[in-house]
């Protein structure tokens, strides 16, 4: 076995022991790595329900309600369970309803998410707007095909 | 070793890949400065404005290719770590040492660029999700690398050093990059996969690509430059430095 073989097997079996440890770290530290909890997660009780903890997921489609200034209150979903979110600031410029959004806030008595902050979370997709339209239409033209059900 | 192909090993000494170095350079620099020409005018001229995000999209033809390279130099660098450690190559630590500020620059270029598109998108300049925190971390591995090669004064243990630094921060490259899978962020996942394609109009993905290759070919350029003046440092009193035509002038 020549030195460079050695090294070689030494710098292998290191960076190995390093990779599993560093294996072991992330799955200690998972649920912590996680920026936001989805409205599921938080109805099964595994978000920190009693302190500030963020929240994520879509807007409901026609769930946006502004009340007097700048409050407004919504719901976030993910499809299964939904959460209703009040908040009161100037929202950025991508939140609109059926967009990815994560507030930060507490859940109050009546299990209302009292956000303090709200971020739009984009998605990983880029068309130009006549694209975004002819998929719209498309996807309009199956709901109608599909006998009204959404899909 | 036939006689067909290139023999690598002669390019590993600085003597024979010094002048190589220097008849590349103007190449790459020329390819750099025509495709990142091309890309920028696709981008700023010719690719459509976004459905959702308008205009402030642009930035991501900066953005993408700066983090992609933030990425693949970090693991050149440590390509050239495991090459100097096992072959004891006095080139590799050299090369290395070539592409960390180039490495870093793109790394602060990703993180810069992303606080300019969160500030309109996301409401927010930075944020502590695992994307983000990660791509940090990968700048400051730059920074201590550069640190740690430069303050030890003895080179051979300096490289050595540098290259196991290097070693051990390759674990953060999969975490840079699979962060957006693993756990829930507020950067968005990968527009372009290997397996499923990519969610971006054509011409936005190819101005992307285009940008993506003229940071290469910028990275190639200013690397093998580094590497040349490195080689003069390093190698100052031995024959050939003494011979070179541009150092009897």
């Amino acid at each position: 076995m020549k030195a460079r073989h050695k090294r070689l097997g030494f710098l292998i079996v290191g960076l190995a022991a390093l990779g599993l440890a560093t294996f072991f770290v992330i799955q200690a530290l998972d649920s912590n790595l996680s920026y936001f909890f989805s409205p599921t997660e938080v109805a099964q009780d595994q978000a920190p329900s009693n302190h500030v903890f963020r929240l994520g997921g879509m807007v409901e489609e026609g769930s946006v309600k502004r009340g007097e200034g700048v409050d407004v209150l919504f719901t976030v979903t993910d499809h299964a369970n939904s959460i209703q979110v009040l908040y009161s600031g100037i929202l950025p410029d991508l939140f609109s309803e059926g967009q990815g959004v994560i507030a930060q806030g507490k859940l109050d008595a009546d299990g209302v998410f009292v956000a303090d902050e709200v971020l739009a979370k984009h998605d990983e997709t880029y068309m130009p707007p006549e694209v975004a339209e002819a998929l719209e239409k498309g996807r309009q033209a199956e709901v109608k095909m599909n006998g009204g059900t959404t899909p | 070793m036939n006689n067909a192909s290139i023999n690598w090993f002669k390019y590993s000494s600085p003597a024979t890949f010094y002048p190589l170095a220097g008849r590349l350079i103007p190449w790459f620099m020329a390819i750099a400065v025509i495709l990142i020409g091309i890309g920028l005018y696709l981008s700023f001229f010719v690719a459509p404005t976004d459905y959702k995000q308008g205009e402030g999209y642009r930035i991501i033809f900066v953005h993408v290719p700066a983090a992609w390279m933030s990425m693949f130099i970090y693991l050149i660098m440590a390509f050239w770590a495991v090459m100097g450690l096992v072959f004891n190559t006095r080139l590799s630590a050299m090369m290395s040492q070539a592409l960390a500020p180039t490495g870093a620059m793109f790394t602060f270029l990703a993180l810069w660029t992303g606080a300019f598109w969160g500030k309109p998108m996301w409401g927010t300049w930075w944020v502590w999700d695992a994307r983000l925190t990660s791509e940090l971390i990968l700048f400051f591995l730059y920074i201590g690398f550069i640190a740690l090669q430069g303050a030890i004064d003895d080179t051979r243990r300096g490289d050595r050093a540098g290259a196991i630094l290097l070693l051990v921060g390759v674990v953060n490259i999969p975490i840079i990059y699979f962060s957006v899978k693993w756990w829930n962020t507020l950067h968005q996942g990968a527009s372009i996969s290997v397996t499923q394609g990519s969610s971006m109009a054509s011409i936005m993905l190819n101005t992307m690509l285009i940008m993506a290759l003229g940071f290469w070919a910028y990275t190639i350029a200013v690397a093998l430059s580094r590497a040349r003046s490195i080689i003069l440092e390093r190698e100052m009193d031995s024959q050939w430095v003494r011979e070179l035509q541009e150092i009897r002038q």
